[in-house]
């Protein structure tokens, strides 16, 4: 750790900095440098060390460039049975030429959309990787989904990404959804070469009232990957917004996820699975923040834990003074598989306010023997019937996922995991 | 087509089956009885595999094979079922596609074809006659939610799709009413023939009114202590178990 605390890494990237969005920069600058890389003692990271993965693996502290993304890499990595529009990015750079023209949506190089309020979602005071890709970051992507449009296909954001020298990636999104509009992203990384590299991501989304948004992720780039992301969403009256994360692999990962629920009537889903195996580490912290009366949020993580894996779940409910009749519920189940596999959770509620229904709960276990043998005994081979016991463990959180196609991928890839038939 | 020589099982050390010995034939119905803590259900589970149980002495041959070799599963695809005294829930897994799995590593094993989903779907609506259970309840998550009698009669009509040589009815009737005792029984004895065999796992000589045993044997202290004819059964009632347990302990402080 020395090397980090005597000169950060980063510094000399910070200096080489694009000039646009200056005041964001400066803001997100200073906020980094009061930060710093979490060390082992800091709170929100004991458990997920960035510092010295970043030490170990990282040779080159500065942007990856992008690199050319042929039509036949695009067109093989796009899941089966997607059906909706592709927006491409390599190296966390977005690349409008392959990407697709959606009809009805603005979508743009976001350092041509100077005027933003960057940071004003996924605030660089909070977290220091989301104040480093704020400062940092390249060229991002904007999107703008209008007015009461309804997005009936899915939108794919696809990264694609190859560090050679062991470099950093920092993928910006912004995305702005008009009153009443309805869209569903889903999120997938394909990670090419063999080195490894620095993902840090930011992902501000802006809704407007009534706005019906979906965000589902995918972790499974099975690959040496070192990613933090930091996901965060304003959450207006009558609103719903649905997040659903599968990890399913990751040297280490760290999903920073906020919602703020800012009008009432609001809605905030968060579900994730985290599936892992060898040495991967995962790591969920989620924060919802009930502001105001009347609004709801829903969270279920579900992990499945074997070999030397490690999984860490934070789940942050905050209820202010004003969001009376609030429901929130949390849950965090998850199955050890090995006696290696280590499990850290967390469920921090707090309330401010004195008429509302919150609920949080956390569990750790093996895997039920009795129901086991239960299933062995009408003649399924053990190893399928604890196949067959994970995925209806990890079914319900499966079965949030509203988009079929991403559903009955994420499906088939977890039924593989757990050689489990069906 | 089983035959137990000696068989001695405890658990965590503490010594529960203490040399059992009980031979049956194909065709034959036996009913082991009991106080409890006598061992009844030790020997249904030791003779199923669970793994609890550890076996000290004593050999189990089930159609020539030594059946204590076998894993659980195995077992099952070699024909013998259990009926489980406490079925267990198991969320998310569907009924339907638990019973397809099984029966189709079961049929595997005994080298007949998989049956797809049509043939599944007519085998298990002809087995669910039997039982009188509703397709609804086989839509749902398997035993999740279901009654105690909806459990005991889903054992029985798995027990009649999986087509077992030897079944163990483990209390199949404890707590069952008796419009679903006389349902349970009515669907056990339509399954069997003269090519399987039951053994009765009971309390009570209640069941007996329904199943017919060829032969009741008793069992306490883990062992058989006492084997005879239907009319055994009746005696018990009658009497009780303290009888058996004087007989017992009095020769064995002579």
């Amino acid at each position: 750790m020395s090397t980090l605390t005597k000169q950060d890494p980063f510094s000399r990237l910070l200096e080489s900095a694009p000039t646009n969005f200056t005041a964001a920069r400066i803001l997100a600058k200073e906020c980094y440098l009061a930060q710093g890389i979490p060390l082992a003692k800091a709170e929100e990271y004991k458990f997920t060390n960035v510092g010295k993965k970043l030490e170990q693996n990282i040779t080159n502290f500065f942007n990856a460039d992008s690199f050319e993304v042929s039509e036949e890499l695009i067109k093989s990595s796009i899941f089966e049975g997607f059906k909706g529009d592709v927006l491409v990015f390599s190296n966390g750079k977005f690349l409008p030429a392959h990407s697709a023209k959606i009809k009805g949506i603005e979508v743009s190089v976001l350092s041509e959309k100077s005027d933003l309020a960057l940071g004003s979602i996924a605030k660089p005071e909070k977290d220091p990787f989301a104040a480093l890709n704020q400062a940092s970051f390249e060229n991002g992507i904007f999107i703008s989904i209008p007015k009461k449009a309804q997005i009936l296909k899915p939108i794919l954001l696809l990264f694609f990404n190859q560090a050679n020298e062991g470099q950093v990636i920092q993928p910006r999104v912004w995305i702005e959804a008009g009153d009443f509009a309805e869209v569903t992203f889903i999120e997938q990384s394909v990670s090419l070469g063999e080195t490894a590299y620095f993902v840090n991501k930011v992902v501000e989304l802006k809704g407007g009232i009534n706005t019906q948004l979906h965000y589902y992720r995918l972790q499974n780039e099975g690959k040496p990957v070192l990613e933090v992301s930091n996901i965060e969403s304003d959450i207006q009256k009558d609103a719903r917004f649905t997040s659903v994360t599968i990890s399913l692999s990751g040297d280490l990962v760290r999903n920073n996820l906020s919602f703020n629920l800012l009008g009432s009537n609001s809605e905030g889903n968060m579900y994730g699975i985290y599936l892992l195996n060898g040495k991967s580490h995962v790591d969920n912290h989620t924060n919802v923040d009930h502001t105001i009366p009347h609004a709801e949020s829903h969270e279920l993580y579900k992990g499945i834990l074997a070999d030397q894996s490690r999984g860490v779940f934070n789940g942050k409910i905050f209820v202010r003074q004003d969001a009376q009749k609030t429901n929130a519920f949390q849950q965090n189940n998850n199955i050890l598989l090995s006696d290696d596999a280590i499990i850290n959770t967390k469920p921090q509620l707090e309330i401010w306010a004195d008429d509302v229904k919150c609920s949080h709960g956390c569990t750790v276990g093996q895997l039920d023997e009795e129901a086991l043998f239960y299933l062995q005994a009408r003649g399924i081979d053990k190893m399928q019937a604890k196949g067959l016991l994970l995925y209806a463990f990890a079914g319900e959180v499966l079965e949030k996922i509203q988009e079929e196609s991403f559903r009955t991928y994420c499906d088939t890839l977890i039924q593989e995991r757990l050689g489990s038939k069906f | 087509m089983l035959s137990i020589k000696n068989l001695h099982a405890s658990i965590q050390g503490t010594e529960i089956l203490r040399g059992i010995n009980l031979e049956v034939k194909a065709g034959e119905v036996h009913a082991i009885m009991g106080p409890n803590g006598s061992g009844k259900s030790t020997l249904a589970s030791v003779l199923a595999g669970r793994e609890e149980f550890e076996v000290t002495e004593g050999e189990v041959i089930f159609k020539g094979k030594n059946l204590l070799d076998l894993a659980p599963e195995d077992r099952a695809r070699e024909g013998v079922f259990l009926a489980f005294q406490y079925p267990v829930e198991i969320p998310g897994v569907s009924s339907t596609n638990f019973l397809r799995t099984a029966v189709n590593q079961v049929r595997e094993y005994r080298g007949l074809e998989a049956l797809d989903a049509v043939k599944f779907l007519t085998l298990m609506k002809e087995k669910m006659k039997l039982v009188e259970i509703d397709q609804k309840l086989l839509s749902r998550s398997l035993n999740e939610g279901f009654s105690g009698g909806e459990k005991k009669r889903n054992e029985i009509f798995q027990m009649a799709m999986l087509d077992p040589s030897l079944s163990i009815l483990d209390e199949t009737d404890s707590g069952l009413d008796i419009d679903a005792l006389r349902i349970v029984s009515n669907g056990v004895n339509q399954l069997k023939s003269d090519k399987n065999a039951t053994i009765l796992v009971t309390h009570y000589q209640r069941l007996l009114d329904y199943i017919v045993p060829d032969y009741v044997h008793v069992l306490y202290n883990g062992r058989i202590v006492k084997s005879g004819l239907k009319e055994l059964a009746l005696e018990l009632e009658e009497k009780g178990y303290d009888w058996i347990k004087e007989e017992v302990d009095s020769a064995a402080t002579v």
